[in-house]
């Protein structure tokens, strides 16, 4: 069976465009332009992994949301997808231990990222 | 409240004990400062410990008498400027000759104290320099501040302006790469989607522009008789051709002149912003009322909409510089965030007022009050 991606941006191209790089990889894809709108989809459907963007309703959406999903769901991977560390040189580090503590995603990956890495890292998650 | 430390460096035991008696309990407020000012007085009677109390302590201000038993006062004073302390140093000294007063002003003294001083003489002394050392550092934690805006306005400036690039790029590399085949349909698509990016980018630039304009200051504001009643009628002109397409009317509510000294380039530009925004945000049929009322010391400038409305909570953060509202209703409106960040920049400039009335799902009222020039 194909695993299930739930990807969340509220910017409708880079969505579109994710949707099509993950689903050239073989994987079944859900979307939501919105925090909110993935706060409903989550409550239906417990998706394999997610790609979540950073800064969408609020600067922090992204976090908020990677907890909410590791609350209900605490086995599924989370990628936090975000553009701000080559925008903007500011960096997070989740290997900081007091980052881990609430952000509790599983990987934070550039925007800019090539398909064969963003491919290999979700393997790597999947455990594929 | 906050402290402020007080080092004196004296060998006379009497005048370490008589300055610790005057600044006991000695306070210092300034009109705009929030909180008053007092003092902790630490002493040394030889340079040598005053050396080690200054590094250890770091005090704010120093009382230093230029004759102590083991070096010059002067060799104090060479060392707090060596070390680049930020320390305000005060010479008591009773020898105070020309020379010595101008060799200590040139290495950083601030000011110098007679010997035998009275406790007014000290307190002044005290008190000037407190307020120039808090001025400082408010006006240097402004600047930091300032700097801080300034930083944080680039960043998400840059991720503004890259988001589209990168929207495009993406587009233009599916596109490239033939990844939907001969399905023509999609690329079309894609390409709208490209071209819309790229509107928005300018728009973006063009507010940048008006931005720009705004903060290179009040130099460029060129002051004139203006009929705001003018400027209004092309703001809704211009956006008269969107306003059909989203079936929303717009009327102006005078029928003649309004006249007001102003820059007209700038009245323009909070009209067009507060224009297109009441019928963006608006529904389909609704309407745009703008009223212009002159009263002999205010000029009023009211545009209601019967549009989406909002939050309580978002009425505050809406006049910020890349704020936009972000909920299902307006996920398929673009802007650059700028708009009525750039319009309460004027509304500051002519020192006026803005404010915002909103109901959700009834629409919002923006009213703009500008003080007249007097003549």
């Amino acid at each position: 069976m194909k695993k299930r991606i739930l990807i969340v941006d509220d910017d409708m191209d880079y969505l579109f465009q994710m949707r099509v790089k993950v689903e050239q990889m073989g994987f079944e894809t859900i979307t939501a332009e919105s925090q909110a709108e993935a706060e409903k989809i989550i409550l239906e459907i417990k998706p394999d992994l997610c790609i979540l963007d950073l800064m969408m309703e609020s600067d922090d959406s992204g976090f908020v949301l990677s907890y909410k999903i590791k609350k209900r769901y605490p086995d599924v991977p989370i990628i936090i997808a975000t553009a701000v560390t080559a925008e903007t040189g500011m960096t997070f580090d989740i290997r900081a231990e007091e980052s881990k503590r609430w952000i509790n995603a599983d990987l934070f990956l550039d925007k800019g990222i090539r398909n064969d890495q963003l491919h290999r890292e979700i393997k790597k998650l999947l455990k594929l | 409240m906050a402290t402020y430390k007080i080092l004196i460096i004296d060998d006379e035991q009497g005048i370490r004990d008589g300055t610790r008696r005057i600044l006991q309990n000695f306070r210092v407020d300034y009109p705009f400062m929030d909180e008053q000012i007092d003092f902790q007085v630490l002493e040394a009677g030889t340079g040598a410990e005053g050396i080690e109390l200054i590094d250890k302590e770091q005090p704010e201000i120093l009382l230093l008498d230029n004759k102590l038993p083991d070096i010059q006062g002067v060799e104090v004073l060479e060392y707090v400027k060596s070390k680049q302390y930020d320390i305000v140093v005060v010479m008591i000294t009773s020898y105070a000759s020309l020379e010595l007063a101008v060799k200590a002003t040139r290495d950083g003294a601030f000011d110098f104290i007679p010997k035998p001083f009275t406790p007014q003489e000290i307190r002044a002394s005290v008190e000037n320099i407190t307020k120039q050392i808090f001025l400082k550092r408010m006006t240097q934690t402004l600047n930091s501040t300032g700097k801080q805006i300034r930083f944080q306005f680039l960043s998400v400036l840059s991720h503004e302006l890259k988001a589209p690039l990168n929207a495009v790029d993406g587009y233009l590399k599916m596109m490239k790469e033939r990844q939907f085949g001969n399905n023509l349909e999609a690329y079309e698509q894609m390409i709208d989607r490209s071209m819309e990016r790229i509107k928005g980018m300018r728009n973006l630039i063009l507010d940048l522009l008006d931005l720009t304009k705004i903060e290179s200051g009040k130099p460029t504001q060129k002051l004139q008789e203006v009929d705001v009643r003018k400027i209004v009628q092309l703001a809704i002109d211009t956006i008269r051709p969107y306003a059909i397409q989203k079936d929303v009317d717009i009327y102006l509510n005078n029928r003649e002149a309004v006249i007001m000294n102003a820059d007209p380039g700038e009245i323009e530009i909070i009209m067009n912003n507060l224009i297109s925004n009441a019928v963006k945000y608006n529904k389909t049929g609704g309407r745009v009322d703008v009223f212009l009322q002159r009263l002999p010391e205010t000029l009023t400038i009211t545009v209601s909409d019967t549009g989406i409305g909002m939050s309580e909570e978002d009425k505050n953060r809406i006049f910020e510089d890349f704020v936009r509202i972000k909920n299902q209703q307006t996920r398929n409106i673009t802007g650059s965030g700028l708009g009525l960040a750039i319009v309460r920049k004027i509304v500051d400039m002519y020192h006026g007022s803005i404010e915002v009335n909103s109901v959700p799902e009834q629409g919002s009222s923006f009213i703009i009050s500008l003080p007249v020039p007097g003549k």
